[in-house]
């Protein structure tokens, strides 16, 4: 047994609960020091771009799972529903801190929601992935069928991108960050892009 | 002293006129020559050197030259003005500036009866602005006014804050503060001022014109492309603290609405 499978056969004895766990520490640290002043002195936008730059970074790491194993072997499929879900609370969350925190005006709400392309983007992501994190329960997968469910949550593929659009757009200048995040995303697109050609072409 | 008054009217309710605090105003600041991120400056900028310094004057003036910053300080009379501070991304802040009026600098060179605007610029210097390694603006940061907007007395030059020297951060040694104006038509570290007959090249303007206008007058009723300018968020106030209406001219109509009569203010944002 080689040392990539020992490690495969490790991971799979491994519950998957301590990701929901250990992955949504980042958001509390990020609310508790915005709430007593570790975010500096505009805790609110800090708290914004902060847990929306956790839930890209764990969507991009969902989407590194099928590419890390076709490329290195490492095996980490069964953790990818709860990097998903951890993802979409940091999502909510930055969504509920613009909403609640920040703008607390339906009219200006919908005025950002249908005026700005970067919130246009941003929310078109989100409104994209709520059926994916809908449909995360092994009774729904069972329910549309392995083919229907592989099918919508293709939609992961749109939704991440505009993810990582909607950080290019929002900041002020070509700020290398938001750039190098988008770059990674299409990356990892761009990597299974070519493995699934390479499977239908031998 | 008559100047001071017009200065206290401007504050006209004074009752949100309270100054941030040291720390507020020298830990968020912009200046993109030490980073983009608001923390960046109060990192960074320990390392610039304000003195010597020298500000040069040139262009349509009738003493050009490069003036010595002791020298200017000792034909200026310092003063203290409490202003309201808005920056083009919708947050606020109120800061007690001490400085002088950039009039009387260019009562000092000179304005030749035929200039018509005057061009400034930051410091060049990417050994000690770690920012300016990086092409995010085209630098160095220039800024411009028309003349009559650089020769109200609401403009100053300002040297100090809360009774001390200008924080590096805060644009040390000499800044521009035109309180009506979004907060980058204020230009940090002023190394140059030249005075020309034709409207200069802005750099915000010049990196997005769609966003940043030449005049970038504070106007609620005139939307950034990417946000509201309606209202704006008082920094300080924590987690709880909605945002506060956005005052025409930043609040200081009455001195400067006359500036732009018959001009179309959504046109020439």
């Amino acid at each position: 047994m080689t040392g990539l499978q020992r490690v495969n056969l490790a991971l799979a004895r491994l519950p998957t609960w301590p990701v929901y766990v250990v992955g949504l520490l980042p958001a509390f640290w990020a609310i508790w020091l915005g709430a007593t002043g570790g975010l500096g002195v505009e805790p609110i936008n800090a708290l914004e771009n902060r847990l929306g730059l956790l839930a890209l970074q764990f969507l991009i790491a969902g989407l590194a799972v099928t590419p890390l194993r076709r490329w290195t072997g490492l095996n980490l499929i069964r953790f990818r529903r709860a990097l998903g879900l951890v993802a979409m609370g940091h999502l909510t969350l930055h969504l509920a801190v613009w909403l609640l925190l920040d703008l607390r005006d339906w009219g200006l709400i919908w005025a950002d929601i249908l005026k700005r392309p970067y919130i246009t983007v941003g929310m078109l992501a989100f409104a994209l992935l709520l059926p994916l994190a809908a449909t995360s329960s092994n009774r729904a997968i069972r329910r549309l069928g392995p083919q229907r469910w592989r099918r919508l949550h293709r939609l992961v593929y749109l939704a991440v991108p505009l993810g990582g659009l909607h950080f290019v757009m929002q900041s002020k200048g070509w700020q290398m960050e938001p750039l190098v995040y988008l770059a990674a995303i299409l990356g990892l697109l761009a990597l299974r892009f070519r493995s699934s050609r390479g499977r239908v072409a031998p | 002293a008559g100047l001071g008054t017009l200065a206290g009217a401007a504050s006209a309710g004074a009752e949100d006129l309270t100054p941030n605090s040291w720390d507020e105003i020298t830990s968020y600041n912009n200046f993109y020559e030490f980073g983009t991120g608001k923390d960046d400056p109060s990192r960074k900028a320990g390392a610039l050197t304000t003195d010597p310094w020298t500000v040069e004057i040139g262009g349509l003036v009738e003493r050009p030259g490069r003036y010595d910053l002791g020298d200017i300080l000792a034909k200026v009379s310092i003063e203290d003005r409490l202003y309201r501070l808005r920056c083009v991304e919708a947050w606020s802040m109120v800061v007690p500036w001490q400085g002088f009026e950039l009039a009387d600098l260019l009562t000092i060179a000179g304005v030749q009866p035929s200039a018509k605007y005057v061009a400034f610029e930051t410091l060049y210097r990417p050994e000690e602005m770690p920012g300016q390694q990086s092409r995010i603006l085209d630098w160095p940061y220039v800024e411009g006014l028309r003349l009559d907007e650089a020769m109200h007395p609401l403009t100053i030059m300002a040297t100090g804050l809360y009774g001390k020297p200008l924080p590096n951060q805060n644009g040390a040694p000499l800044r521009l503060v035109v309180p009506w104006k979004y907060g980058f038509k204020s230009i940090k570290s002023v190394v140059r001022l030249t005075l020309t007959e034709k409207q200069p090249p802005t750099s915000w303007n010049r990196y997005a014109p769609r966003e940043y206008g030449f005049y970038a007058n504070v106007n609620p009723t005139v939307d950034h492309p990417r946000w509201s300018q309606a209202t704006e968020r008082r920094i300080g106030g924590g987690f709880f603290a909605p945002r506060v209406p956005t005052l025409m001219f930043n609040g200081y109509g009455e001195e400067v609405a006359g500036l732009y009569a018959g001009m179309d203010l959504a046109a020439r944002f």
